[in-house]
Formats: structure tokens, sequence, C-alpha cells
């Protein structure tokens, strides 16, 4: 699903609410079928462990750590997540090869990589231990043309296999054609403006 | 991995860190250092004289006594006439008793007559005893055995000639009777080192013709003087040993209670312990010093963190959305502050030591502060635990504006 939204259209806002960083003063949010409402704000951080990969607009890596390190770090906040990812190794490189990034990427620090790996490697990490969800805030726009494409192809390939839906947001109408659903968020909130 | 991630990151700054780990060594081997020169000093003191018992001399404090008698700083206000001398020599107590005479000086020197047993009796630094450079002890009267600081400054040897002054600071020399180096005692460390030591009876002897204190007008020949009966009549202290350690107190309390004059005992551990308690208040104040410079590091390695939490709050963003809550970046930094200061202090350590090991034989030389080289003691294994929490409660202050900070901005860095 892909949310269209101009900057200051409340899309990061959304993005933090869904991933329970803050809450909602009014109405509730519920992600998986779990209700964020009544979790307190350690099982939200716990929540957002287990069940949503996140993916950055750019800077998504630890610079210092290196990639394997990057990859596994959701998992350190999440056992059961840590159990269904397998041998984080093996695991590791086997989404490494599919996102085609080298084969030494494991062992490189993060920082070491071009943007476009680096963005691979983001989705990695976001797809280890098969969360559910993948969040991700304009993954793209710090690419280029022509690898938005190629970029956008391994995300939904790998999120096909993990069977994770992914939450998209993005100014740019024209990735539209991408996804199975489309919201644009002016049209909610003016929506919302005139039933007020 | 959390640890490792916590290296990777003082390593991705490790200029900064390493400027902040190098303050935290220095500051350790500063204060550490302190604290060995302070011990050590404090030993060496201690161990200024040992194996005598009692000092005896005219009743005036026993600090003063102490470092007149065995510092040789200051003067005695008053002599031991000869007779009490040997009143107490005749105690039954009493093992042996050395006898010395002060009061005249070899350019900036003191002199010191005594008697041959001197040199078996006196000991330093738990029970050593004196040793010979070169040459031998005294066996003629004028033979003069010198310290290891007088040989260095002067530089004389065996052989050479001395003439002594007539009291101190004192134009007046006694050069119609020139004493020989006979012997150097090796480097002790203790006053030993600047005295120049001669017999008993040449203090006498130089002073024949000496009447309160001036010369008078005839001089009597060496070979004259030889044939004299040189027994002194008065001397300034003397150092006693008992046949027993329970002997001493009585030994002390009957010198104490002499009648025929007024002398004083004390026993020289008690002595310098009193001295040390004027002269260590200098040691509080380094000690003081050197601790408010391991706090000065401390705080510069807050403020680096300080510095550190605005180009990092995209990292704990990064933290935040991998599910890490607000407390464990609190914790991170924390413990990111403890391995600095741990790093910090065992650089520190090492640098101690390293130092030590190279400076030892330099300062045993020209202080005579031998500094002994241990495994680290509890207290200074405590003195790094201090450290580590220390930089553990400083960190707080900037482990809590992140904490705040990545509350504030979740996963979203608005700058």
């Amino acid at each position: 699903m892909l949310l269209l939204g101009e900057s200051g259209s409340g899309k990061s806002t959304l993005l933090s609410l869904i991933c329970g960083i803050i809450t909602a003063r009014s109405g509730t949010v519920a992600v998986a079928g779990h209700d964020l409402g009544p979790l307190r704000a350690g099982q939200r951080d716990r929540f957002r462990a287990e069940q949503i990969g996140v993916i950055f607009q750019q800077f998504n890596l630890l610079p210092y750590a290196s990639v394997a390190d990057n990859i596994a770090l959701p998992l350190r906040f999440a056992p059961s997540r840590r159990k269904r990812a397998g041998d984080i190794p093996a695991t590791t490189t086997t989404l490494c090869r599919d996102l085609g990034l080298p084969e030494d990427a494991p062992h490189l620090k993060a920082g070491q990589l071009s943007v476009g790996q680096q963005q691979r490697v983001a989705v990695a990490r976001a797809l280890i231990g098969h969360p559910p969800l993948i969040v991700a805030d304009e993954p793209t726009s710090a690419l280029d043309a022509a690898t938005q494409e190629s970029f956008l192809k391994l995300m939904f390939n790998q999120a096909r296999q993990s069977h994770a839906s992914v939450l998209m947001v993005s100014h740019d109408a024209r990735l539209a054609t991408h996804f199975d659903r489309v919201i644009d968020l002016s049209d909610i909130v003016t929506t919302q403006r005139s039933a007020a | 991995m959390i640890l490792r991630l916590a290296f990777g990151s003082l390593l991705a700054r490790a200029l900064t860190v390493g400027m902040t780990i190098l303050a935290i060594a220095l500051s350790v081997t500063l204060f550490m250092g302190v604290e060995k020169v302070r011990t050590g000093a404090r030993a060496s003191f201690a161990d200024t004289i040992s194996g005598t018992d009692l000092i005896v001399g005219a009743r005036s404090g026993s600090v003063q006594l102490l470092l007149y008698s065995v510092f040789r700083i200051g003067n005695a206000t008053n002599n031991v006439s000869w007779q009490s001398y040997q009143d107490i020599a005749a105690r039954p107590e009493v093992d042996w008793i050395v006898p010395i005479s002060l009061g005249d000086s070899h350019r900036q020197f003191r002199v010191m007559g005594t008697t041959p047993e001197f040199f078996d009796r006196y000991q330093y630094r738990g029970g050593r005893a004196l040793d010979f450079a070169s040459g031998h002890g005294l066996s003629d009267l004028y033979d003069a055995v010198i310290g290891a600081d007088v040989a260095a400054t002067l530089g004389y040897r065996v052989g050479d000639p001395i003439v002594v002054s007539h009291g101190i600071a004192s134009f007046t020399q006694h050069e119609d009777q020139p004493f020989r180096v006979a012997g150097i005692i090796a480097k002790t460390g203790t006053p030993v080192d600047r005295t120049v030591i001669v017999g008993l009876n040449a203090i006498e002897a130089i002073h024949v013709d000496w009447q309160s204190g001036a010369m008078t007008r005839n001089t009597t020949p060496v070979e004259a003087i030889r044939e004299m009966d040189l027994t002194p009549t008065a001397i300034t202290a003397a150092l006693v040993g008992t046949k027993s350690r329970l002997q001493i107190f009585g030994l002390q309390r009957w010198v104490n209670e002499y009648a025929e004059e007024p002398l004083l005992a004390v026993m020289p551990g008690v002595a310098l312990q009193e001295l040390w308690q004027i002269v260590g208040v200098a040691e509080s104040a380094l000690i003081a010093v050197s601790g408010m410079v391991v706090v000065t590091a401390l705080l510069g390695m807050t403020a680096m963190i300080f510095a550190s939490l605005n180009e990092r709050r995209r990292e704990m963003a990064i933290w935040r959305a991998m599910g890490a809550s607000p407390v464990t970046i609190l914790s991170m930094l924390v413990l990111e502050a403890m391995l600095m200061a741990a790093i910090g202090a065992c650089l520190g350590i090492v640098l101690l030591y390293g130092g030590l090991a190279l400076a030892r034989p330099y300062i045993d030389a020209a202080f005579g502060l031998w500094l002994p080289i241990e495994p680290p003691t509890t207290q200074e294994a405590l003195v790094l635990f201090g450290v580590v929490v220390a930089a553990a409660v400083a960190s707080l202050l900037p482990a809590l504006r992140a904490y705040r900070l990545s509350l504030a901005d979740g996963m979203v860095v608005r700058i």
C-alpha cells in the first residue's frame, strides 16, 4: 500500500503512530490485529521490534557497525523474531545475496557501502525474522530513477516471499503503479475537515 | 552485541574519544603516581633510622631532637655531658650506645663525630646497614668518612684532604688539622648521604686550641695532640640500643628523670611519626589536587558526550526504530562512558608502571626515594573502580538528555 502525501501532511506522524513511538490522543491504532492503545511504552517498543521492519529515507544504518550487525540489530530487541530468523549468519548471507549485495557485504562496515546498497541493507534488516509489516518512509527518494525501479522490485519480491505487507509513504505519485492500494493523505484529511 | 556496537561507536570517533581517554589515563597516572610517591616518601622517611631504640639528647622537644640528631637540621640547645653519657652506658638495659657530636661543618655539609661502632649500629630501610662504596671506616685520628652526596657534590675521592670549618656557615677553618677521606658510604637516601663523619676524638682534637668558641694564639703540634687524652667533655646526642624491646620504656623513663642533667630520650619511630604529621599536611594537599585532576578529566568526558549528542540523534532514531527503548539509549551512553573510563584507567596504570620502571633508578639516585613496583593494592583497585563509577554517574547528565531527546524525536529527527 502506498500512502501519498505532501510534506507536512502528517505522513511521518502517522508512521510514528503505527510504530508505537507516539500514542493517539483519540481513536485507536491497531497493527496486525493488535490494538496499540492499551500497551505501555516498553511493550510498544517490543511490539515494534517484533512486528515491524522499518526503512528510512536514508541514513538507515549505524555506519560504524558491520552490515551483518546492522541487519541483526532489531533481533536484539525481539526474541521471538530472532527465533523466526533461524540461523542468523546464514539468513543474513541469503538476504544479502537475494538483494544483490556483494558477496563480502556482511563483513563490510555499513559506512563503506553506496547509498543504494545501504538502502538494500535496510530492506534486509526490515525483512529478517519475517515481521508481518514493513514500514518504509520514502525509501527511494535518495535514489535515482533507474535505481528506484529495481529497488522497489527487489523490495516487493522479498516482501512477497516473506508474506509481509509493505506500507510505504511518499510524495511521489508516479510510484503508485507499483502498489495494490494507494491512499492519498490529502483526501482523508479533507474528508475529516469537512466532517468536522 | 551491544558491547561490540558500543566499541564500534567509540572507534568511529577515535580522535575525540582517544583524547578523552588519554586525559583520563593521565589523570589516573598522576593520581596514582602521587599516591605512590606519598607512600614511598612516608616509607622512606620512616626508614631513615631503624635498629635504634632510643635517641638521647639534652632536654628539648622530641621532634627537635630527632631533627638535629638524625636529620642534621637545626642545632642542639644544649649538650650532654660525658658523665651523663657514661651513666647511661652503664645501665644494665643498654646493649650498645653510640655517641654523636655535631657542630662543625665542611662546606654545606654537617660534620658528625662518632665512634666506629656507628657504622655497625646505624641501620636504615628496615635493618639495612651502611655500605662502603669505596675505602674503609675510621682507623686514623684524622680519617673522615663521607656520604654519597658529599662525594658527588664536592667530587671527593678516597685520599682527598678535607678541612673542617668551625661551626656552621663559618669562615674559621680548622686548617691546622686537615682530614683525609678514608671511605665513601654508598647512597642510602638518608641524611647520612649529606654528612661528613669523623671520629669523636677527632672533634676533640681540632678544638684543642679553642676556648669558648674562639681560637687561641698557641698552636699545639699535631704530634702532641695525638699523644693527648681526647675524651670529650660533652657530646650532642647518643643512639642507644637496648637488650630487649621490653626495656625501652624503663630506660626512657630513667633517662627522662635523670637528676644530674635535664635529658630527653625519644623512640625514633614515635618521633618520626610526630614529625610526619607536620610534614604530612603537604601530602594531603597533593592528593587533593591530583584528585581534582581526575574530576576535571571526567568532566571533560561528560562535555564530550554532550557535544556528541546532536550529531548522534540520527543514530538514536535508528536504535529507536529497531525497538530500543529510551532506557536502552540511556544505558548505552552510560556504558560508553564506563568503557572510556575503564580503558583510560587501565591505560593510566600501564603508563604509571611503565614510567615507574623507567624513572625508578633515577628517582632513587636523585632523591633517595625508593618506589617499589608492586601489583596494584586493593586501595588502588578501589581508585580504579571509583573512576569507573564516577564516570557512570557523570555520564548520567548527557544520558538523561539523550533519553529526553529520543523520547521527543522518536524515529524522526527534527534538527
